[in-house]
């Protein structure tokens, strides 16, 4: 049994492992060392690629691609920067119509995939654009309201009790409240069902439609969590083009790295934390070697191309010579 | 009457119909906003702005009907242009190298995603992905994050904006030889036959005896020095080059390709269709310019037509 189990979460342990040796290099060789302010940092940071991971992970277990995640989060990003405003009523509804800009705009992705038959690929990289023309309709030029309710970003990316980063709490609340009751539901199931083999799925009377719907939601939803979070630490909006796409790109290299199989039906969300904030844990060492930030690019891309190829390359793990071609 | 119907629905093929219905749609509602808009002058003017776009959708026309997709468009394009651009400095040499040594770069660029997805079997996705952000750090590092100083060479400006026969734009006349040689590539070699049945069904192709990991790595290769190639051309149009130059050109490159009726899976489609689609998303992006729509439009209008249009005739089989 415990074979088994090590086998499915290979992945997950892979990212720890990995996430584990990068932040152990990075906190030894900070200047201020393993104090909360320098986790809450790091933390922070993690948690934002890590809800937009989570958010990837939905759609790539049922073997699609969402390509949208960045510029749903820039949409959430730019609404929550007029919306999160005032004291704590407005706050809710501010937030919970962010909430359910990231459904819709997950529900539009699903529907087109699933009713409209088209490739996620090319569907989402279309309404991609869509949502980022919406973002930029609301703000042309970066911005915050007077009215930013701070309290709450403040909480939200402080410390509790002045040491755990409040991020991180509510990074588990999201892996508790979403997570967990999605992965024993039956939809839950259903989707890494129809990852592994949508036609046997359908001859086995998996509800594949609801499946996919389901997690088309899930990732705009999280999506949207993630723009929240982003408004919390900047206290602003901002269409930005390239962080929308930087982030959809981080988000795939995450949910790699975090062992969940593109070809669906592998891998979870947990995986998924420990890619991004082991990729992110890469992403800062340049900063405590102190390297040329020239170089900077340079060496993200190689560390990127080098963590998800071995990550992803199937040379290692074909069984025959029939299989590597199929 | 019904039975023509039939016959004439299944000699033509419907998506490149389609597109081409699409596109005199586009020309007539162009034709409202503007009277000069159906002018040869303009409509040439058109075709030489997406001679560039036609060049990249080519090289990613042969990824895609392998079943696979090139991400790394955008700096293929740029590093083409800057090492074309980097070469012209170093004297009458330089000059005359600069336009096959920018090619090289992109095809070098070409080979290592398909080294990557052919024989380490990475998705290609990830690493063409992965590569184009190698290629970024590359570049940033080489031109200090600033757009280059070096110019084009003479022979790069008269590739792009020459103008050999008389009225006609060299950047459409260099588009034609490549569409034309792509089709000869596609249709009469047996490297076109190879693509095409690879994005079948590889093991299928593999059993029949075509060394597919060989064909996929050299399908690469294609694409990324036809971007590379379509960035010199954009240096030698632009006089220099420019840091992001490539940015604006991967998803219009994807979009006009499976416009054109290829199928994203692979193994379907045809050039004309990539024509008509190169066509369509020029005309597009010109029509919205000629509105003065504002770039937020633009983004919405661009995507709800690609995927109206996709909807229209782009949809997969049902299968389950």
């Amino acid at each position: 049994m415990t074979r088994f189990w090590l086998n499915e979460q290979r992945g997950t342990l892979l990212a720890l492992a990995i996430f584990a040796v990068m932040f152990t290099l990075y906190v030894s060789n900070h200047p201020a060392g393993f104090t909360p302010n320098v986790v809450q940092t790091a933390a922070n940071k993690g948690v934002l690629l890590a809800l937009v991971a989570i958010a990837q992970t939905f759609v790539v277990l049922t073997a699609g691609i969402d390509l949208s995640v960045g510029m749903v989060m820039i949409l959430a990003n730019c609404i929550a920067s007029y919306l999160v405003v005032g004291g704590l009523i407005t706050t809710t509804g501010g937030v919970l119509a962010v909430l359910a800009t990231g459904v819709v705009c997950g529900a539009i992705n699903g529907a087109i995939v699933i009713f409209g038959r088209l490739q996620p690929i090319v569907a989402t990289i279309a309404t991609g654009a869509v949502y980022y023309g919406i973002a930029l309709w609301m703000r042309p030029f970066p911005g915050s309201t007077d009215a930013f309710n701070g309290d709450l970003a403040d909480a939200l990316t402080g410390k509790v009790f002045g040491v755990v980063p409040a991020s991180l709490v509510f990074l588990l609340g999201v892996i508790v409240v979403i997570w967990i009751p999605f992965r024993r539901s039956i939809l839950g199931r259903a989707v890494y069902a129809t990852g592994s083999s949508e036609v046997a799925a359908f001859m086995s009377g998996v509800p594949i439609l609801q499946a996919k719907m389901l997690a088309y939601v899930f990732s705009g939803l999280l999506a949207a969590v993630g723009g929240l979070f982003l408004t919390f630490f900047t206290y602003s909006g901002e269409a930005s083009l390239s962080n929308g796409n930087t982030y959809t790109l981080y988000s795939i290299a995450a949910v790699v790295l975090g062992g969940v199989s593109l070809f669906g039906g592998r891998g979870s969300a947990v995986g998924a934390i420990f890619g991004a904030l082991a990729f992110r844990a890469i992403g800062d060492l340049l900063f405590v070697f102190d390297f040329d930030p020239l170089w900077q690019p340079l060496f993200q891309g190689i560390v990127l191309l080098v963590s998800v190829s071995l990550g992803s390359a199937r040379l290692f793990s074909v069984r025959n010579r029939l299989d590597f071609f199929s | 009457m019904a039975a023509t119907f039939a016959r004439w629905k299944s000699r033509v093929d419907m998506p490149v119909a389609t597109a081409f219905g699409c596109i005199i749609v586009l020309l007539l509602i162009g034709s409202i906003y503007s009277t000069n808009f159906l002018s040869p002058a303009y409509l040439l003017q058109q075709l030489k702005v997406g001679a560039f776009l036609g060049i990249i959708a080519t090289g990613m026309m042969m990824v895609i009907l392998m079943g696979q997709i090139d991400l790394s468009v955008p700096w293929a394009v740029t590093m083409g242009a800057m090492m074309a651009s980097a070469a012209t400095a170093y004297g009458p040499a330089g000059q005359v190298l600069a336009v096959p040594f920018g090619i090289f770069v992109g095809v070098l660029m070409g080979l290592v995603n398909g080294v990557g997805v052919a024989y380490l079997r990475i998705p290609s996705m990830i690493v063409t992905l992965a590569v184009n952000a190698v290629a970024q750090g590359l570049m940033v590092a080489y031109t200090g994050g600033f757009s280059p100083q070096d110019t084009a060479s003479p022979a790069m400006k008269y590739l792009a904006a020459g103008n050999l026969i008389f009225g006609l734009p060299n950047a459409v006349l260099v588009w034609i030889v490549v569409g034309v040689l792509a089709v000869i590539l596609l249709n009469r070699t047996t490297f076109g036959r190879a693509v095409y049945g690879i994005g079948n069904r590889e093991s299928a192709a593999y059993l029949s005896g075509i060394p597919t990991q060989r064909v996929i790595m050299l399908g690469f290769a294609l694409c990324g020095g036809l971007a590379a190639f379509a960035g010199v051309l954009l240096a030698g149009y632009a006089g220099k080059a420019a840091q992001s130059m490539g940015d604006a050109y991967l998803l219009p490159a994807i979009a006009a390709v499976v416009l054109g009726g290829t199928s994203i899976l692979g193994g379907r489609g045809s050039y004309i269709g990539t024509i008509a689609g190169v066509i369509l998303i020029t005309l597009l992006q010109s029509i919205l310019s000629v509105m003065q729509m504002a770039e937020f439009g633009r983004q919405i209008i661009y995507g709800m037509v690609i995927i109206a249009m996709l909807l229209l005739y782009g949809r997969e089989k049902r299968t389950t």
